[in-house]
C-alpha cells in the first residue's frame, strides 16, 4: 500500500472579469491539454467562465481582466485587492482602459439615449479606467489580447517564486529578430510598430500589414517623430490622431500623442 | 381544496460557465412562476458610438474586440457588408478562405462550449476539470479539437483571439502551401475524433422537452450557410440582409435586462439548433450519414439537442475546411483593391452562437456615420426567458431549489450566451415596490 502523500500546497488563483470581451481569459481556456496541467499545479478557486465560483475567498494570485466602467466595478476591485496577495492586470482593458476607453472625454448622456430607450436603467461611469487607477497592481501584462505563452510565463515565474519578466521594448525589435521586411520603409504603410510594446511577435508585419498598437506604448516611445512620419506619408491629422486613439487610447503616452496632434492642428 | 404549494425564490448571483456576466432571478409563488429574469450585468461598451468617424480599413480590427470567442464572426460580417456596398467582388480564393477561417472559429467555439461549458452539467460535475477526472479521454479530445480550431484561425489571422488577417477586399496575407499541407493532415486526422464526439454527444442522456418556436438562420442555396447568405425563417420566409429591419425589431424594455429582439412580435431562436433545423439538408453527405445514424429527428423542438447540433457542426466545419483547402493554391494577391462609396452597408453571417447582423452608414470617404450591430445573444434573449418558463413547468416546480437552479442553468447554457458579445446588453436596476 502506498502511504498517501501530503498534497503540496498549491497556490490559490482567481480570474476576475470586468468590462471586456473575455478574450484574455481565453489565454487560459485556449491552452488545450496544457489547461489540465495548469489545473494540476494551481488551485483555481474562482474563474466564472470556467466554472469555479468563489469571488470572496483569499487568494495568492488574482488575474484581473477588463476595465472599471461602472460604479459597482469600482467597489468590486477594492474587494478583490483586499483579498489577493498579488494582483495581476491582464490585457489592454485592465492596463489602459481598453477600446471602451474611446468614450472617455466624449461620452455624454446622448450616447446612452441613442442606443437605449430607457437610459435611466443604465449604470455606466463616464470613463473606462485601468485597474491601476483604482488599486495597487503588482504586475501588468499588456496586449489585446494577451497571449497564452505570455500568461504561462507569468504563472511559471510565480510558481518558481521569481518576479515575472517584462518586455517593454518595441514591436520593431521583434520584426528585426524575425527578419520581416519593414512595412513602413518598404511599402510606405503607416505602422505603429516603432512606438508599440513588444510581446505579440510582430504578427501584423508578418502578414505585410501595419501594427495598430494593440499592445500599448513601448518604453521611450517617440510618438512625436512617428506622428511627423505619418504626416509626411500623407495622413490627414484626423487619421494620425486615430492611429494613437484606438485599442489603447487612454494609455498616457498615446493620449498625449493624440492631444499633441490636435493642439498642433488647431494652432 | 388546501393543496400545499411552496413559495421559493432562487437567485443565482453569477452564472458560471457562460461568457460574460449574467444572473438569474426566479420567483415561484403558490405553484406559479411570478418572476423570471435573466439579468445581464455586462457593462455597456458603446461600440456603435465609437465606431462613428472611423475609417473602413479599421473596422475589422475594432469590431473584433466585441467578442474574444467569436471575433471572426464580427470581422467577416463587417467585411461582407462593406464589400457589398463598395461593389468589391472577392476573388474565389478569398471567398473560400473566408469560409475556412470561419470554420476555425466554429470548431474552436463549439468544442470549448461542449467540453468546458455545457457537458459538465450532464455528468454531475461543476466544471471541466472535474469532468476530466471521470472522462479524461473525452475532455482531452475536446481540448485538442478546440486547439485545432484555433490553429485554423491562426493560419489566416496570425492569432485566434482578435486575429489580424481580414481586410476589406480579402485578407492581408496568404499562408504558404507548406503550412496548408500540414493543416490538411491535421484536419484529416481530426475527422474520426469528431465522429466519435458526435456519437458521444448523442449518448449523453438529455432531458425531454418539446416546445414550439421559430428558428432563424442564414441560408444559402447550396451550402450549409456560415459566412454568406440571406436570413431564413422556419415559417418559410427568406429575408435579404438589407430587409432585416422590416421583419425584426429590437426593443429596450425597462423591466427586462436586454434589448429584446422579436420577429413579427414573437421571440425566436438563433444558433446551432436553429441552423440544423433549417439547413440540415445542405450538410455534406458523410455528416448527413452520421446524423441519420444518431436518430435525431429534425426539426427538433428540444433545445437540449443544441449540444449535439454543435458536435455535428464541428464535423461539418472540418469537412468544409478540408474540402476547400484540398484545392488550395497561393493567390497572386490575397485582396482586391477597394474604393469606398457612400451609402448603407448591411451584412449577416452565422456566428457560432447564431445570426449576426451589421448595418453601417458610410460617407464618401469611407468613414462610419452610424453603426448598428445585432448580436446573436440579444436575439436569443426573449427565447431564453420563454424557454426557461416552459421548461421549468415541464421539469416540475416542486423539485428542490438546487435542482431548479441547475435546470435553469442548463437551459441557459443550451444557448451558449455570449454576454460580452452582446454589444448592448445592459446592467439593470429594478427599483419598484
Amino acid at each position: 500500500m502506498n502511504t498517501p502523500k501530503a498534497d503540496p500546497i498549491k497556490p490559490r488563483v482567481a480570474v476576475h472579469k470586468f468590462s471586456s470581451c473575455d478574450g484574455c481569459q481565453l489565454a487560459f481556456l485556449n491552452l488545450g491539454e496544457e489547461l489540465l496541467t495548469l489545473a494540476g499545479r494551481v488551485d483555481l478557486v474562482h474563474f466564472a467562465e470556467a466554472g469555479p465560483l468563489d469571488p470572496d475567498t483569499d487568494v495568492d494570485v488574482a488575474f484581473v481582466e477588463g476595465s472599471v466602467s461602472t460604479p459597482e466595478d469600482a467597489e468590486r476591485i477594492q474587494h478583490i485587492r483586499a483579498h489577493s496577495r498579488l494582483l495581476i492586470a491582464i490585457g489592454a482593458c485592465a492596463t489602459s482602459g481598453g477600446i471602451q476607453g474611446l468614450r472617455n472625454g466624449v461620452f455624454d448622456e446622448g450616447w446612452v439615449a441613442q442606443i437605449y430607450s430607457h437610459p435611466e436603467a443604465i449604470a455606466s461611469l463616464e470613463r473606462s479606467t485601468p485597474i491601476a487607477s483604482h488599486v495597487k497592481v503588482d504586475f501588468e501584462l499588456w496586449g489585446c489580447p494577451v497571449s497564452g505563452p505570455q500568461m504561462l510565463a507569468v504563472v511559471n515565474a510565480l510558481l518558481l517564486g521569481v518576479t515575472p519578466r517584462d518586455n517593454a521594448d518595441k514591436v520593431c525589435t521583434e520584426c528585426k529578430q524575425r527578419g520581416y521586411p519593414c512595412v513602413m520603409v518598404s511599402r510606405g504603410i503607416a505602422c505603429m510598430g516603432p512606438v508599440t510594446r513588444a510581446g505579440c511577435g510582430a504578427l501584423c508585419p508578418s502578414l505585410g500589414r501595419d501594427c495598430y498598437g494593440c499592445y500599448g506604448p513601448a518604453e521611450n516611445a517617440n510618438t512625436d517623430a512617428l506622428a511627423a512620419q505619418f504626416k509626411s506619408q500623407g495622413l490627414a491629422p484626423q487619421a494620425v490622431t486615430q492611429r494613437f486613439q484606438s485599442i489603447n487610447s487612454q494609455a498616457p503616452v498615446f493620449l498625449a500623442a493624440a492631444d499633441a496632434i490636435r493642439a498642433h492642428h488647431h494652432d | 381544496m388546501t393543496e400545499q404549494l411552496r413559495s421559493v425564490a432562487i437567485h443565482v448571483p453569477v452564472l458560471a460557465r457562460v461568457e460574460g456576466e449574467g444572473a438569474l432571478d426566479l420567483r415561484v409563488e403558490h405553484g406559479d412562476i411570478t418572476q423570471l429574469r435573466l439579468r445581464i450585468f455586462e457593462p455597456p461598451r458603446f461600440f456603435e458610438k465609437f465606431l462613428e468617424g472611423r475609417h473602413y480599413t479599421e473596422i475589422p480590427d475594432l469590431v473584433a474586440r466585441i467578442c474574444g470567442i467569436c471575433p471572426v464572426a464580427y470581422q467577416v460580417t463587417a467585411a461582407q457588408a462593406l464589400e457589398k456596398l463598395f461593389g468589391v467582388e472577392l476573388s474565389p480564393w478569398a471567398r473560400d478562405m473566408r469560409r475556412v477561417f470561419y470554420c476555425g472559429e466554429w470548431i474552436q467555439s463549439h468544442s470549448l462550449h461542449i467540453h468546458l461549458l455545457a457537458a459538465p452539467d450532464f455528468f454531475g460535475c461543476s466544471n471541466a476539470i472535474e469532468l476530466a477526472k471521470i472522462a479524461p479521454d473525452e475532455v482531452r479530445r475536446g481540448l485538442r479539437i478546440q486547439a485545432l480550431g484555433n490553429e485554423l484561425m491562426d493560419l489566416f489571422g496570425a492569432r485566434s483571439v482578435h486575429p489580424v488577417g481580414v481586410r476589406i477586399g480579402g485578407f492581408h496575407g496568404a499562408p504558404s502551401l507548406a503550412r496548408i499541407q500540414i493543416m490538411r493532415d491535421k484536419l484529416r486526422a481530426a475527422l474520426p475524433e469528431a465522429e466519435t464526439l458526435i456519437r458521444w454527444a448523442a449518448a449523453i442522456p438529455m432531458p425531454q422537452d418539446d416546445q414550439a418556436f421559430v428558428s432563424v438562420a442564414t441560408q444559402h442555396p447550396t451550402d450549409y450557410a456560415i459566412e454568406t447568405g440571406g436570413v431564413g425563417v422556419s415559417d418559410g420566409r427568406f429575408i435579404e440582409a438589407d430587409a432585416f429591419d422590416a421583419h425584426f425589431a429590437e426593443q429596450h424594455v425597462p423591466h427586462s435586462t436586454a434589448l429584446f429582439s422579436t420577429y413579427h412580435d414573437q421571440p425566436y431562436l438563433v444558433g446551432p439548433l436553429a441552423r440544423l433545423n433549417l439547413n440540415h439538408a445542405r450538410l455534406p453527405e458523410p455528416v448527413k450519414a452520421l446524423l441519420a445514424e444518431s436518430s435525431l429527428a429534425l426539426p427538433s423542438r428540444n433545445l437540449f439537442h443544441s449540444l449535439r447540433a454543435r458536435a455535428v457542426e464541428i464535423l461539418l466545419a472540418l469537412h468544409e475546411a478540408l474540402r476547400l483547402l484540398d484545392a488550395y493554391r497561393v493567390p497572386d494577391s490575397p485582396w482586391e483593391p477597394v474604393t469606398p462609396r457612400a451609402g448603407i452597408a448591411t451584412g449577416c453571417t452565422e456566428a457560432p452562437r447564431g445570426l449576426l447582423w451589421h448595418r453601417y452608414e458610410m460617407d464618401e470617404d469611407g468613414r462610419v456615420l452610424s453603426a448598428r450591430i445585432v448580436p446573436p445573444t440579444s436575439q436569443n434573449q426573449g427565447r431564453i426567458e420563454e424557454d426557461l418558463r416552459l421548461s421549468l413547468l415541464n421539469f416540475g416546480l416542486d423539485h428542490p431549489d438546487d435542482a431548479l437552479r441547475l435546470h435553469c442553468e442548463k437551459v441557459i447554457r443550451n444557448y451558449d450566451p455570449c454576454i460580452s458579445c452582446a454589444t448592448h446588453f445592459l446592467r439593470f436596476k429594478l427599483d419598484r415596490s
